[in-house]
């Protein structure tokens, strides 16, 4: 059980959300804020005032594209992208199914793929992807089929050689 | 001038003729890049979301090899550039995370090895009055906007790299090259990013503005200096007439008249060639 939102964002996140004083630059320069339910502002008010339910069950904190335009604004030097991955961790720890899923289902095939072969490996990504997202299956078909043309997504792995040495990292960063 | 070159993901697939022209530039300049041999993956937009422990210690373990070449290390993909300049940060401010990271990766931090954007090495290094004497096919005609996006300027405190909301170093190498910059109001928007997959919609929105600004500008083609924002730009674009997105590497190997140049265009999704034809730029040079 989380005892304090706040507490726990600024302790994932190395920031003061204490210090905002709601200004709305933040909002007003997000890119991805006419596609979010509450915009980055609101987000702070509400992990300020504990209302962790509504907030975790969002799609913003899915939709931050890490941009760091709000960051580089913001005159109390919050980075608002951080308290974004913060809030994210928190939504997968306790258990919230996100808003966005294709968005996360994303980040943990990629880290999937990582962990595995130190490197990222689109063939195997964008295949994945394709299979398990509600994305319909024949979108990007064309865009898909001009890249492998190019040469652009090797279908054999390059890995990093390492590969051992990349997964005891996972493991052992938790 | 020696390096230490961290070419990262993407610039062995989506991003293959950055990696190429990065390559051929700076071997024609006198750059020498030694790849880090062993690299990983820096965890891209991905490793922050999951953990911040990992999303540092992803790109430390590339810092770690570049410390055992002792050279400063070049990452020319802008997410590569800034997690690996993020771990630096961290690296130098944290020593409570220094310490769980140098134990995970299983090296010691030395905060010797700089880490640096291609721009950053042809414009600080080089300088632009360096680069122009190379030129044997001045760019003379060809219209174009910079287009930074969001990893290689911000945030600022971790970049430390031009200005985050007026960039100038890219213009000042393009018109080294004489090139045509037009002034824009796009060159630091974000393109979505990796929403590109899970959210195409989204993506195409910002870059259909950001493509529409362009055009506005009098621009024929963005110039980039990141993968993501490349392939986004040329992938999600769906307005005619759609402006290709050059890599600002492919552009200075054109004004070299380096023949490998010749190569690079058809890796695009949107075909540069008609762009560089309309200004004479794919006519031998007398």
């Amino acid at each position: 059980m989380i005892k304090s939102l706040a507490a726990e964002v600024n302790r994932l996140s190395g920031q003061q959300i204490e210090l905002c004083y709601h200004c709305h630059k933040c909002t007003a320069g997000c890119p991805l804020v006419e596609q979010m339910t509450y915009g980055p502002d609101r987000v702070l008010r509400m992990i300020a005032l504990d209302e962790l339910k509504p907030l975790l069950a969002s799609r913003d904190i899915w939709l931050c594209a890490g941009c760091y335009t709000c960051a580089t604004r913001c005159p109390n030097e919050i980075d608002l992208a951080a308290v974004m991955d913060a809030l994210r961790q928190i939504a997968i720890r306790e258990g919230y199914a996100a808003a966005e899923p294709d968005v996360l289902l994303f980040h943990r095939l990629f880290m999937g793929v990582v962990k595995r072969l130190g490197r990222s490996h689109e063939a195997a990504m964008l295949g994945l992807f394709k299979v398990l997202s509600h994305v319909p299956l024949m979108n990007d078909v064309g865009a898909g089929i001009k890249l492998v043309l190019r040469g652009k997504v090797p279908v054999i792995p390059k890995t990093s050689g390492k590969t051992a040495e990349v997964r005891q990292i996972f493991e052992r960063s938790g | 001038m020696e390096y230490a070159y961290y070419p990262g993901c993407s610039l062995h697939s989506t991003g293959l003729e950055y990696g190429l022209s990065t390559k051929a530039v700076f071997a024609h300049l006198g750059l020498d890049l030694t790849e880090l041999s062993g690299w990983n993956c820096c965890g891209a937009s991905s490793a922050h979301v999951m953990s911040h422990t990992l999303a540092v210690a992803l790109p430390a373990r590339n810092l770690a090899l570049a410390q055992e070449l002792g050279r400063d290390v070049v990452a020319p993909c802008a997410a590569c550039f800034n997690r690996m300049k993020s771990a630096d940060y961290y690296l130098r401010t944290d020593p409570v995370l220094r310490e769980e990271v140098e134990s995970l990766v299983g090296f010691k931090y030395s905060g010797q090895v700089a880490v640096r954007p291609v721009l950053a090495v042809l414009y600080e290094d080089l300088g632009p009055g360096l680069v122009s004497q190379r030129v044997r096919r001045p760019l003379t005609g060809l219209k174009v906007v910079t287009y930074y996006g969001c990893l290689l300027v911000r945030p600022p405190q971790i970049t430390q790299f031009d200005d985050p909301e007026d960039p100038q170093v890219m213009a000042a190498l393009l018109r080294a090259v004489g090139a045509e910059v037009m002034p824009w109001s796009h060159a630091t928007d974000c393109c979505g990013a990796s929403l590109s997959l899970s959210r195409a919609d989204v993506v195409q929105s910002l870059v259909g503005r950001i493509a529409e600004r362009a055009r506005e500008a009098g621009a024929e083609a963005l110039v980039t200096a990141c993968p993501l924002c490349q392939v986004n730009l040329e992938m999600r674009q769906l307005r005619e007439p759609r402006l290709p997105a050059f890599y600002i590497t492919e552009l200075l190997g054109l004004a070299f008249d380096l023949p490998e140049a010749m190569q690079w265009w058809k890796k695009h999704l949107i075909d540069p060639r008609p762009v560089l034809a309309q200004a004479g730029l794919l006519e031998p040079v007398g």
